[in-house]
This record gives structure tokens, sequence and C-alpha cells, in this order.
């Protein structure tokens, strides 16, 4: 092909083809500015939290974690985690499920609602809760400085994460497989059981991820209500701060430093999630 | 609780002949009530998940945020108009929508940018961007600001070459900005990254082959593809940049007036003491909530538009 | 299909069920979807519900399934009375246009769906699934997702699957519709000898009259939520009950003010007794076959179906006369023909499924309604 031939002959950028996909020397910039503005903002930070917890090598990272009010700290922050990652699990799933397939007046302003703990600063959700939940209850339910508090609180700004991540599953689910599966004789709950909830479940599983990855590392909301009570409604967050308005780096890095690998795994496990989903078509 | 056999469009007859149809021919005979209950048999279930999910969502949130509203004008219009037109609040107000300002447009520049490259092009390390681009949606707030301090700190590992540069990052408007942008840096890009993939590239190449330079593609045929994805994801970092918290705290010394946001204002106020100062936190609360509440109400707007685009 | 395997267990004949179909009214607002249709489908037959899109006809299926329930009216399966039971206690097998296929589970689990919440015995399960995947020859994707396989693979699938119940009645809503043509075609066939083999009462739906043709043996036509005519293809064929059916179910064209089917026209080359005068306007090669337009002097372009070999015999060419004369009575005149609802009025080709609705191989000379 004489085509070839003559680029070869006189290889210059302008005459050779680009492949699809292929980076232009533009898109090359653009793609180098991004990443250096990743590093300047994600990577490099990451990487001096890392660095600051094992300043002191791994004796001063493990000292530090294991802290006594460190440990207590991160115990409860991570109970409570879990536990709210539960409930909203199955909490959230249910409240997709009446969003998409109930119909009733006000299933607009519900929607609505739901995606207020989303938008709200995380500080007006801690003024909002204490309002209600606190000593100027009007219900005379005074949960200042209770671990109720605190997982009412991590409850109130987890709520949209698993009701997002499930409602456009639901939304796309193909009404017919589960006809068909009536056909074979399934009942409602059976249908629920072994149709709709394998395919729900990654989205469910996404959602919880985030849940606990926002419950592990939430300030805002949690740090009125909470009252900051040391070895009882102390959160990770709340002892990173501390630690750091002393000048200990070395303790807050450390801490930090686990709720950043909570972080990364979260990541990850969506990631993954999201590719076996894909797969599955 | 499955319901299979719900027919959301479909009105159950009447319940008698009515005369003549549209279809002119004959009366409307009778739906035959044992109908009616066999297309309604899983209300019950129904019902209960209902309840559950109202109830479950008015506790948690809607009573809160009524009572907040309600205290908030307790004594009155007039003590809240006060604070709303104080120095430090307006100071507050004025720092927040810039700090959030910047914010949104760095993101929504680096979203988009990043967002179509990602898209379009294949290169080594994509899986890796995205994941690190993905990452600070999961980490703490007050990790995200210790992080910024560690680099960009008096004591940190540019922050002093920086500072005898003469630029101050940590305690500083600066600091507050890159705080602001890294909480919300993934949240345009999410929502314009799939619209992009769904679009598809033909008609960027027909663009191309009618001679369009890679400016007036990205101009006249990106952009009004994924505008309202665009708009969903601004509004989304608009909100989460308007409320960050965590993160500013840390990077901010909350000089009120100075380098007091929004959030921080609230903060403040409420840890002080004296009926003042709780006015002044459920004032500044309540604009807060207003503003979010309308970025709300904007956003859904927007969804079904994004979703069918 | 090899003989050599061991199919489901056929019904014998006592066992096998026919559905009775009474009265049934179906409308959704104020659209009319079904009008007292009465329908009897003999236990153990292969009938086709055919008709145009949007005629009732899956509308009927679903009723018959339990996905839906009429407004009156009632429907017997098996001489039971089932018009209000939900599709899990009626005996029913589904096959859906789309497949419907459990995409999270292999196709060995999909197929063993039912009979995993029947809890039956593992070693049964285990059997009668291998059983049923040798049956649809899909022994080797056993343990291959939906995603995995083609088109007529799921759809395949789906049959096993609902076959695995032994149901007493299997409806197919348009199972083959969303296949290209030639695994259409081999799916056409394969239900046939399927049907064959197994002998349970089945019923699908179809708007492709070539389909209905070939594999049923009974047809029932719907058009417009009414029972338009019922009876073997060569009944519906050669003795249709109206204009409707006999252009649905075929190509038909006008001569001399009647009806009459393109193949069953003679052409003559001199004047005869009752033969219509016209002008041959174009001679189109379709295959084997011969498409002729012409024109009489009264204004009709009656169209004829010819074999390439008449043609040369004839020595038929663009601009000749020939003299026109139906081959078989028919008592349709023309004006009673029902508008074409897809208006596919071009010259034939091959069969579109979409708008092979009335004459869709193209009817140059519909009288304007």
């Amino acid at each position: 092909m004489s085509l070839l031939t003559q680029d070869r002959a006189a290889p210059s950028a302008f005459r050779r083809g680009r492949r699809p996909g292929e980076l232009t020397p533009g898109a090359g910039l653009g793609l180098g500015v991004g990443v250096l503005w990743l590093s300047l903002l994600v990577l490099l930070p990451v990487a001096a939290i890392v660095s600051s917890a094992f300043e002191d090598g791994f004796a001063g990272f493990w000292a530090a974690v294991t802290d006594a009010e460190a440990l207590a700290a991160i115990r409860f922050t991570v109970g409570a985690s879990l536990l709210v990652t539960a409930v909203n699990a199955v909490v959230g799933t249910l409240i997709a499920w009446v969003l998409v397939r109930d119909r009733f007046p006000g299933k607009r302003v519900l929607e609505v609602v739901i995606d207020i703990p989303f938008a709200l600063p995380t500080i007006v959700a801690g003024l909002v809760l204490i309002t209600l939940y606190g000593p100027t209850s009007p219900f005379g339910v005074n949960l200042v400085g209770t671990r109720a508090g605190v997982v009412l609180a991590l409850l109130f700004v987890t709520l949209p994460f698993v009701v997002r991540s499930v409602q456009p599953v639901l939304i796309d689910a193909d009404r017919e497989v589960e006809q068909a599966a009536a056909s074979l004789g399934a009942s409602g709950y059976t249908i629920f059981r072994r149709v709709i909830l394998p395919t729900v479940l990654p989205a469910v599983v996404s959602g919880s991820a985030l849940s606990f990855a926002r419950a592990l590392g939430e300030f805002g909301s949690v740090i009125l209500i909470s009252a900051n009570l040391i070895g009882k409604t102390q959160v990770s967050s709340s002892y990173i701060l501390k630690m750091i308005e002393s000048q200990d780096e070395v303790a807050a890095a450390s801490v930090a430093t686990l709720l950043l690998v909570v972080a990364v795994v979260v990541t990850v496990v969506l990631d993954v999630v999201q590719r076996k989903a894909a797969r599955r078509g | 609780m499955a319901d299979v056999l719900t027919r959301p469009t479909d009105p159950t007859g009447p319940t008698g002949p009515t005369g003549a149809s549209g279809s002119g021919t004959t009366t409307r005979p009778a739906v035959d009530p044992r109908v009616r209950r066999a297309r309604r048999r899983t209300t019950r279930t129904a019902w209960v998940l209902r309840v559950v999910a109202v109830g479950y969502v008015l506790a948690l949130v809607a009573l809160p945020v009524a009572s907040v509203v309600q205290h908030t004008f307790a004594d009155g219009l007039a003590p809240v108009w006060d604070v709303l037109t104080s120095e430090d609040f307006l100071a507050a107000l004025r720092l927040t929508t810039v700090v959030a300002g910047i914010a949104v447009v760095l993101n929504t520049v680096f979203g988009v940018g990043t967002g179509y490259l990602l898209v379009r092009y294949r290169f080594w390390g994509r899986r890796f961007l995205s994941a690190v681009i993905d990452l600070p949606i999961s980490i703490s707030p007050i990790v995200v600001g210790v992080a910024l301090i560690l680099v960009y700190g008096t004591y940190g590992w540019f922050g002093g070459a920086l500072e005898d540069a003469g630029l101050r990052v940590i305690f500083a408007l600066p600091g507050m900005v890159l705080a602001t942008v890294l909480v919300s840096l993934p949240l345009v890009l999410r929502e314009v990254v799939p619209t992009l993939e769904e679009a598809g590239i033909e008609q960027e190449q027909a663009a191309q082959s009618l001679g369009a330079n890679a400016w007036q593609r990205f101009w006249r045929v990106t952009l009004p593809t994924i505008k309202w994805a665009l708009a969903y994801g601004v509004a989304l970092s608009l909100a989460r940049s308007l409320g960050e918290f965590g993160a500013v705290r840390v990077v901010s010394g909350s000089v009120a007036g100075e380098s007091q946001t929004l959030t921080l204002y609230v903060n403040d106020s409420y840890q002080e003491f004296g009926p003042d100062a709780q006015r002044q936190a459920f004032a500044a609360a309540f604009v807060l909530m207003a503003v979010a509440v309308v970025l709300i109400v904007v956003i859904a707007a927007l969804r079904p538009k994004e979703e069918k685009a | 299909m090899s003989t050599a395997t061991t199919p489901a267990p056929a019904r014998p004949e006592a066992e096998q069920s026919g559905i009775v179909v009474r009265g049934v009214h179906r409308r959704f607002g104020d659209f009319v979807a079904l009008e007292d249709i009465d329908l009897v489908v003999r236990p153990g037959g292969l009938t086709a519900l055919l008709g145009p899109s949007g005629g009732g006809k899956s509308t009927l299926l679903r009723i018959i399934a339990g996905l839906d329930y009429p407004d009156s009216g009632s429907v017997e399966i098996g001489g039971r009375d089932a018009t209000f039971l939900p599709p899990q206690r009626r005996s029913v097998g589904f096959v859906f246009q789309h497949y419907a296929a459990f995409k999270h589970l292999t196709t060995a689990r999909n197929v063993a769906f039912g009979l995993e919440i029947r809890k039956r015995p593992k070693d049964e399960i285990r059997d009668r699934v291998a059983e049923l995947l040798e049956l649809v020859h899909l022994e080797q994707f056993a343990d291959r997702l939906p995603s995995q396989l083609s088109g007529g693979q799921r759809q395949r699938m789906a049959l096993a699957r609902a076959l695995a119940v032994q149901p007493e009645v299997l409806l197919l809503d348009e199972p083959f519709g969303a296949l290209d043509a030639k695994v259409r075609k081999e799916l056409r066939d394969w239900l046939r000898r399927l049907h064959d083999e197994v002998h349970v009462t089945t019923l699908f739906v179809t708007h492709d009259q070539e389909e209905a043709l070939e594999v049923a043996d009974e047809i029932v036509v719907i058009n417009g939520g009414r029972i338009e005519q019922v009876g073997s293809p060569s009944e519906l064929y050669d003795h249709p009950a109206n204009p409707f059916v006999m252009s649905f179910l075929g190509p038909v064209t006008t001569l001399g003010g009647v009806l009459v089917r393109p193949h069953d026209v003679e052409v003559l080359t001199d004047e005869r007794a009752g033969a219509v005068r016209a002008e041959v306007t174009r001679l189109q090669r379709v295959g084997y076959e011969v498409r002729a337009e012409t024109r009489t002097a009264d204004g009709e372009t009656p169209w004829v179906q010819l074999t390439r070999a008449q043609v040369t015999e004839l020595g038929l060419a663009e601009g000749g006369t020939v003299w026109l004369r139906p081959l078989v009575e028919t008592p349709f005149p023309a004006t009673a023909l029902p508008p074409d609802p897809d208006g596919s009025d071009g010259p034939g080709g091959p069969r579109e499924p979409e708008g092979a609705g009335a004459a869709g191989d193209g009817c140059t000379d519909r009288v304007p309604a």
C-alpha cells in the first residue's frame, strides 16, 4: 500500500493517522494538568498523612492507635458505623422500594425530604438534631452525650446513600422477570428473595460501603449531640481534630491513616461491585 | 409483596353501565368486584411498607427540620433579620459565597475536562486515575483538613516554601478553597461521565468530518450533549461546597469577620453561651437550610432531564 | 432434534388440558382491548393468536396466564375456573419476547428455578434440568450466565425453564420477535418439532402470518379486540371469513372489483370469457418469482405472481397486453377491504415482521377507504 510506505518515508506527526482513543498532544497536555492537579490535591496530602503517621516508625504509629483514648474513639466509631450501615441497608432498600413501586399523594415530597441530609451542611444537621432530640426537645427526649444520639446523627446523614443507590436499579428492573417467576409458581415473598434481591444486592453493597465510609469519618453532625465525651461518645474525627490542635501530628495522622485505609477499601469495593454488575448485563 | 400485577396506568372501570363510551358501540360492562380485589391483591403489605418508609423519614428528617424552623422564628422575624444584617454574618456570607464559587468553578472545569479524557481516550493508569478521583468522597473531612495542613501548613512539606514566597495557604483563603474543592471533587465528573459514555463518539466524529476543530467540537457538540448532567453536577457540587464544615474547620482560623464561613459561624455561635449567640446560630442555620432546600428542589427538577438525556 | 434423548414426559391425551375463554372483556380507560372474546383451545394443540399490533392478542394471552384480569368473563384451564387465580396457582408456563431471564443465575439454575421453589429434592432437580437442557440443546451452556448466551439460546433456555414444572398449558408472547430472521426461522421449526415431542397445549402470539401459517395447527385471528376467524392454516388461507383475514394472511390484489390472491390469477395472451384486459406496467424479479404489475382500462392495478418459467412461456414484457382471469371464486368485493393500518404499499420483497400487517408484500390497488 503506497500510503503506508509514504508514511514510513516521511514520518511526520501531521501525516500519521491517529487511532481512536489515542491521546492527541492537546489531550495529553490536559491529562498532564489534571494529573498534576490531582497530585497536589489528593495524592500528596494522602502521602503526607501516611508519612506523618510513621514518622516515629511503626512503633510510633502503633502507640498512637492503641492509646486508650484513641482506641475508645475508634471502637465506638466503628461500632456505631457498622450498626448504622446495617440499618441503612435494610431501611434504605425498603424506602427505595416504596419510592419506586408505590404511589401515594405526597410521594414527591418524600423524595425531596430524603435528599435533605445530603445537601444540608453537617453542622446544620447537628443543630437540627440537637434541637429536636436535645435539651430543648418538645418530646423531652434528651440524647446529648449519649451513644444513641450519635447513632441518630449518623443515621440522619447516611439516609440517602443506600436509597439513592438502589433506586435506579429498581427503576430499571425488568418487571417481566418478576412475572416470569410468578408464572413459575413463586409467591410475592419468594420473588423478592430470589429475583429482586439478587438484582439490587450490588447496589445495596455500594450504598452501604458509601454509608459506612461516611459514618466513620463524620464530624459536623455528630459533634454537637455527642458532647464529645471521652471514652463514651468521642468519635474518631473528633479525636483527630483534638490531636492536631494539640500539635500531636503523629497521633492525628495515625488514626487518620486508619480512616484512609477504610476509604480506599470502600473505593475498591465500589469499583469491583460495579464491574461485576456490568458483566451480568 | 412484589406487586407484579399492578398497572399504574389502568383506571378500573366504573361499577355500572354508563351509556355509550368512546367506541360508540357498547355500553361499559360492569367490572366484576372480584377483579378489583384481584388487581389490588398485594395492598396490605404495600401499606405496611409505605407507613414504615414514610414514618422513618418523617421522624428522622422532616420533624427535626421543622423544629429548627420553628425555633428560629420563635421570637418573630425581627431578631432573625437583625442577625442576617449583622456585619459578622454578612462577612461570613461573602466568604462562603467566594469560597464555594471558586470551588465549584474549579471542580466544573476539572470535572468536564478530566471526564472527557476518561471517556474518550485510552491511556495507561485510567482506572487508577478514576479511583483517585473517587477517593475524597469517602475520606473524613477532618482527615482532609489534616492532610492539607501536613502539606501546605507552615511546617508542612510545601507550606514553608510557599509562605516564604508570600503565599499563605492554611488559615487563609487558598486553604479553605482547597479543602472545599477536595470534598466535592468527583461530583461534577461523576455526573458528566455516564452521559458522555452514552452519547457516544459518533456525533463528535460527524462534526470532525464536517471540518470542526477540537475546540468547536467541544463547544458545539459535547457541551450541549452534557448540559443537563453538568447542571445537575454543578448543583450537587454547590450544595456540598456551601455546606462544608469539618475540613474548613481544620484549615481555617475561624476569625469572625475574616476567615469564618457560614458553617463556622453557626458552630462558633452555638458554642458560645447566651441567647444572642443562639439566635445567631439558628438564623444562619436557617439560611443554609433554605439554600439547601432550594438546591434540592433544583436538583430534583433536573434529575429527570439528566436521566432522559 | 434427536429422538434418542428422553423428552419431558409427554402428557397422555386424557391428562392434557384445554383452555376455554368465555365472554372476556378488557378495556383500559376508553380503549377497548378485548371485546366479548370466546375461545376454545383444544388440549394438546398448537394454536397461534395472530393479529396486527395493538389488536389485543397479547392482552388475551396475559389474561389467560394470570398476569392480568378481565373486566368480565371467565377463563378455564384444564376444566377448572382460573379467572381470578394469580399466575402462581395456574399451571401455566409463560415465555416472554425478551426472554425475562434471571440474569444473576446460570442457565441451569434458571431452568431449575421452578423446581427449586417447589422444594423438589436435589437429585430430582439435577436430573430434570439435565433432561431439559438436552432437549433444548443447551447442555454445554449449563454454567453460563444469560448474558453469555445468544438471543436464540436465551429463548430456548426460557422454554426449558417454563417446561420444567410441567405446566398444563404453555403460553408464548411473540417468542421470536426479538431475534433476527434466520434464527427466527430455525426456532420456528424447532418449536414445531418440540411440540410434536412434548404435546403440551401451546398457545403463542405472533403478528407474523408466515410464522402462524408454518407452525400452528390452528390459528385465531384477532383484530381490534375481536376474533375475526378461527381455523386451520389452510382453512384461513383458502376460505377467509372476511377481507381483513384474507389480506392479513396473504397477499391480495383487486381484479374486476373483487379481491383475489395474486397467485390465483390466470394470465392469458388472448381474450377469453371472463378475462379482463390489462397492460403490463412492470415486471419485477423477486428471487425465482416474478411480480407482474398491470393496469386495466378501469384503472385497477392488479399484480400477478408468476414463476420465471411462466413469464418466459407467455412471452410477457413491459408494455405488453394480457388478459387476467381469477382462478378462484372469492366473495369479497374490493371496497370491503379495510384500510391498511401499516401502510406498506411498496413492491414486495422479504417480508418485514413489523408492518407485515395487511398484505405486507404491498398491494398497490387499495381502493381509498
